[in-house]
């Protein structure tokens, strides 16, 4: 294999280590054997089931011969070389493409059973694991892929994400939750996903006693599914050498009191609703106080943040004669370079560097563009890694401005330089009917086809449009985390005109971070609707909006019933949409009741879901 | 006879014993080229030959071969490019061996029995800096004997009754999402990408053995292998599955094009729109 080497302008600077002992080799040797047993009916579908996904292994779309891997990613971040194994991996046992999820997990789709074994060898060798990315576990330990660069954040999070990461992974004390468990830092109040998860951790630092002490706000329970919480905050500061603890604590409490029965209601966030915020905080606090008296020393060690800690010095950027016209207005006739400075890259609090996106389909990356992907970040970036974002993109940081240029002429080359991923035209798109079991929508083609169309009209170029966010579920289960979106859409099946038609529940005026709120279910858009359904949505905003009032803004306030033109509140929205979600008879226009990637009469077939082991 | 070409001669018919693995590396036929002890044989197309080739290879495109392979027309173009039944040969290609190896198995076919494919591709060779050149190469016509090795063919009449019975199995060479779309009932898939790696155009024969012996697939089954259309891929599959140890496997080289044409049942799943999962 061909020695990764370092661009001459990263001098000095060492390629990161991969984490150790992240993969083990010997739990891909015995994948391989149960498998065996497994196929010679030696263990039950049931056992097998459990051990398949507690090693991030799904069944595939109404095909259990094929999985679908997933590879646990802590905060998303990634080394060259580990993209490169992806790469090579997703041709040999794949589909010749790989797919970032929307918690920074990259899965690999399709993948027959019997070659789950060597995907997880050819992991383990990059630093790299399956290993509880599915089941009743911890899941990926998200990071904001700002965390470090973001001019907001108290301090960068990520050792810490990557400690908690490391302490929990094959710790004994979550191999069987009641169910799956998410925790999620971010850098600042507004990136991130801290209200949506299990735990939920921002940054935070505090004066005690003359000096600064570095702490987190902590929310619980929050979570999207069939039924959504956001998160409750903990107490107004929780110290950084009470992390630990706190997170135990509730993982401990969720074990112990967790519904096991009712499959449907037992997520963490059900525990606390029925609970009652009140009390869970206090038998969280209580059980806090209990583990820090009885956790042993060397227990304790195992979370060990300065092992995590990114110690090499990177070398200040050239200053530059002039600064890239990030901030110029752009039009779709712009270069193309410029419309893609303008809505692809942001400068970072270390000054002269910048994180540049790269735009992806709904997360879909092939081989060969990974690869390049991998050069791309050796060549230009100083700290030489990739973060995976929940947006479905990559973030590569610490670019040098005088580096853009030739940073974007070498993605290009690959087609990896598409506009648009910091703006509305970057919608995320769950894997939907093209490998899960549970869709009932092709949600993925869907949120391609949406990015196509907007990039077509230029809409990645209206600055008033790029705080809004399109995100797509294939079923109400919320993979596509549709309900943050600030127009969200899930995947059902409705009979109209005597046919079953694919549609999507169309939610108003949900977003992210810590103010994060969930989205409104306003109607049901067929799925050949959608489209034409969010560019009313913007003409009618171009109508109505006050000035310098942005898309989400006015949504928001659309949604809260604080419209001051025609449209006061989602039921005068509703009824400005009624036109355009009309089909025709199925027979004037079939097409209209198939859905995206399907040339047949469209019928909603689902099996069980594996979210739950 | 001059004792000089007495001695080259001796050396030449030595070289000739030597016996070949299924796959030759580049240090082993450099060696052959320099004792003139191989013949070297470039299956891509007649341009690229002509634009640079590995010393003293000659040309022969799979397009000819595929043309009429009629065992006496196959036979007649191994005695236009000087191969006799003892001559080792090498054959490469720019396409991660597939086409190689159905040009190889070709020649296995009709009966010659010491052939090898090239560890690389040519591009990998150039990339190594090793030599090239643009010389057209001929040789002394030989005379090769005809000598139809049935045991490694199966055709579609063969494939029909193999599935269903014990032992016998039969393996899709395509690309996961062909063999996902349509397939010939029963075939499992062991795509092409698998076989090959980084720097070579089969995996190492340890690795191989796991990957077949992960789908618990034991060593003494008869495997015919296909793929698409005219037996590249499923050629480098044949290959790939002798290197890991199976004594008994065959091309099905016309493959599921002619499957399908002559309306044959195949195996669909339609539950999945998962073409759309590609990012091209």
């Amino acid at each position: 294999m061909k020695k990764p080497t370092v661009n001459p302008r990263q001098k000095g600077v060492s390629l990161p280590k991969p984490n150790p002992k992240w993969g083990r080799e010997e739990e891909t040797e015995v994948f391989a054997k149960k498998v065996k047993l497994f196929r010679q009916g030696k263990i039950s579908e049931d056992d097998f089931r459990r051990f398949r996904l507690q090693h991030g292994a799904y069944g595939s779309r109404l095909h259990m011969d094929y999985s679908m891997v997933r590879i646990k990613v802590p905060g998303g971040e990634m080394t060259p070389d580990q993209i490169e194994k992806i790469a090579s991996l997703s041709e040999a046992f794949s589909i010749g493409s790989a797919h970032v999820s929307t918690r920074q997990n990259i899965q690999l789709h399709w993948v027959q059973l019997e070659d789950v074994s060597e995907v997880m060898r050819g992991l383990v060798e990059a630093g790299l694991t399956t290993r509880e990315a599915c089941g009743n576990t911890i899941r990926n330990v998200m990071c904001s892929h700002f965390a470090g660069v973001c001019p907001d954040e108290a301090f960068d999070a990520t050792p810490y994400s990557k400690a908690i990461a490391r302490f929990f992974l094959r710790n004994p004390m979550c191999q069987n939750l009641p169910r799956k468990f998410k925790i999620n830092f971010s850098c600042c109040d507004k990136h991130g996903l801290v209200r949506i998860a299990d735990i939920g951790l921002v940054p935070a630092v505090r004066e005690e006693n003359g000096s600064m002490v570095r702490g987190f706000k902590v929310y619980l329970g929050g979570g999207l599914g069939a039924a959504s919480f956001i998160g409750h905050l903990l107490e107004d500061f929780t110290p950084e050498d009470r992390l630990l603890s706190t997170c135990m604590a509730t993982v401990r409490l969720f074990d112990r009191h967790g519904n096991r029965e009712n499959m449907a209601r037992n997520r963490m966030r059900y525990l606390v609703h029925e609970t009652g915020w009140e009390k869970f905080q206090k038998m969280v606090l209580k059980e806090r106080s209990i583990v820090e008296m009885t956790t042993s020393y060397s227990t304790a060690k195992m979370f060990d943040v300065k092992a995590q800690e990114d110690t090499r010095q990177l070398p200040k950027a050239p200053r530059m004669a002039k600064l890239p016209v990030l901030n110029e207005q752009v039009t779709k006739e712009s270069p193309a370079f410029e419309r893609w400075l303008h809505t692809n890259v942001v400068s970072q609090k270390q000054n002269g560097y910048f994180t540049v996106f790269v735009t992806l389909g709904a997360g879909d990356i092939t081989a060969s563009q990974l690869r390049v992907l991998a050069s791309a970040i050796r060549d230009y970036s100083a700290e030489g890694i990739a973060r995976n974002t929940p947006q479905q993109n990559f973030a590569i940081r610490y670019v040098r401005g005088t580096d853009l240029r030739d940073f974007y002429e070498k993605l290009a080359s690959a087609g990896l330089a598409n506009p648009g991923a910091l703006t509305i035209a970057s919608a995320v798109g769950c894997s939907g009917t093209t490998s899960c079991n549970l869709a009932i929508t092709n949600s993925h083609r869907l949120a391609k086809e949406v990015q196509r169309r907007f990039l077509e009209l230029g809409l990645d170029t209206d600055d008033s449009l790029c705080d809004a966010t399109i995100k797509i579920s294939g079923c109400p289960n919320s993979c596509g985390q549709h309900e943050i979106a600030t127009i969200g859409f899930f995947g059902g099946a409705t009979r109209m005109n005597n046919s079953m038609t694919p549609t999507y529940t169309l939610l108003f005026g949900g977003s992210a971070g810590e103010q994060g709120e969930l989205g409104k279910a306003a109607m049901r858009v067929p799925a050949k609707r959608v489209i034409d359904t969010i560019l009313k949505v913007v003409e009618l905003y171009r109508q109505q909006k006050s000035e310098n009032e942005t898309l989400h803004q006015w949504i928001t306030k659309v949604t809260k019933g604080q419209g001051i033109a025609g449209i006061k509140n989602l039921e005068d929205m509703k009824a400005a949409l009624a036109q355009v979600i009309q089909l025709p008879t199925p027979e004037q226009d079939p097409d209209a009741y198939r859905d995206y990637g399907s040339d047949s009469q469209f019928s909603a077939k689902t099996a069980r879901g594996e979210c739950a082991a | 006879m001059t004792a000089g070409a007495a001695k080259k001669k001796k050396n030449a018919a030595k070289s000739e014993d030597f016996r070949l693995s299924i796959v030759c590396d580049a240090d082993t036929l450099r060696s052959l080229v320099r004792k003139k002890a191989v013949r070297l044989v470039d299956v891509r197309k007649a341009d690229d030959y002509q634009k640079g080739h590995m010393p003293t290879a000659v040309s022969l495109p799979l397009a000819r071969v595929l043309e009429n392979d009629a065992p006496e027309k196959i036979v007649a173009i191994m005695d236009e490019l000087g191969i006799s039944d003892s001559m080792p040969v090498v054959i490469y290609d720019d396409t991660f061996g597939a086409l190689a190896a159905r040009v190889a198995w070709t020649f296995q076919y009709v009966g010659h029995t010491n052939t090898a494919l090239l560890e690389m591709t040519f591009r990998q060779w150039k990339e190594l800096g090793l030599e090239t050149e643009t010389q057209a190469r001929t040789y002394p016509k030989a005379e090769h004997s005809l000598n139809i090795n049935k045991n490694i063919y199966a055709d579609a009449s063969y494939v029909e009754s193999a599935k269903s019975q014990q032992g016998k199995l039969l393996v899709d060479s395509r690309e996961r999402l062909n063999f996902l779309t349509e397939h010939i009932p029963g075939a499992k898939n062991i795509p092409y990408t698998m076989v090959g790696s980084n720097g070579s155009i089969l995996r190492k024969a340890e690795d191989l053995k796991r990957f077949i012996g992960n789908r618990g697939i034991t060593s003494d089954s008869e495997i015919i292998t296909y793929c698409g259309s005219v037996g590249t891929l499923s050629g480098l599959t044949y290959y790939a599955l002798k290197l890991a140890g199976f004594q008994n496997v065959k091309l099905y080289p016309k493959s599921f094009k002619e499957w399908k044409a002559l309306g044959k049942p195949k195996e669909e799943f339609k539950d999945a729109t998962y073409w759309d999962l590609s990012a091209e």
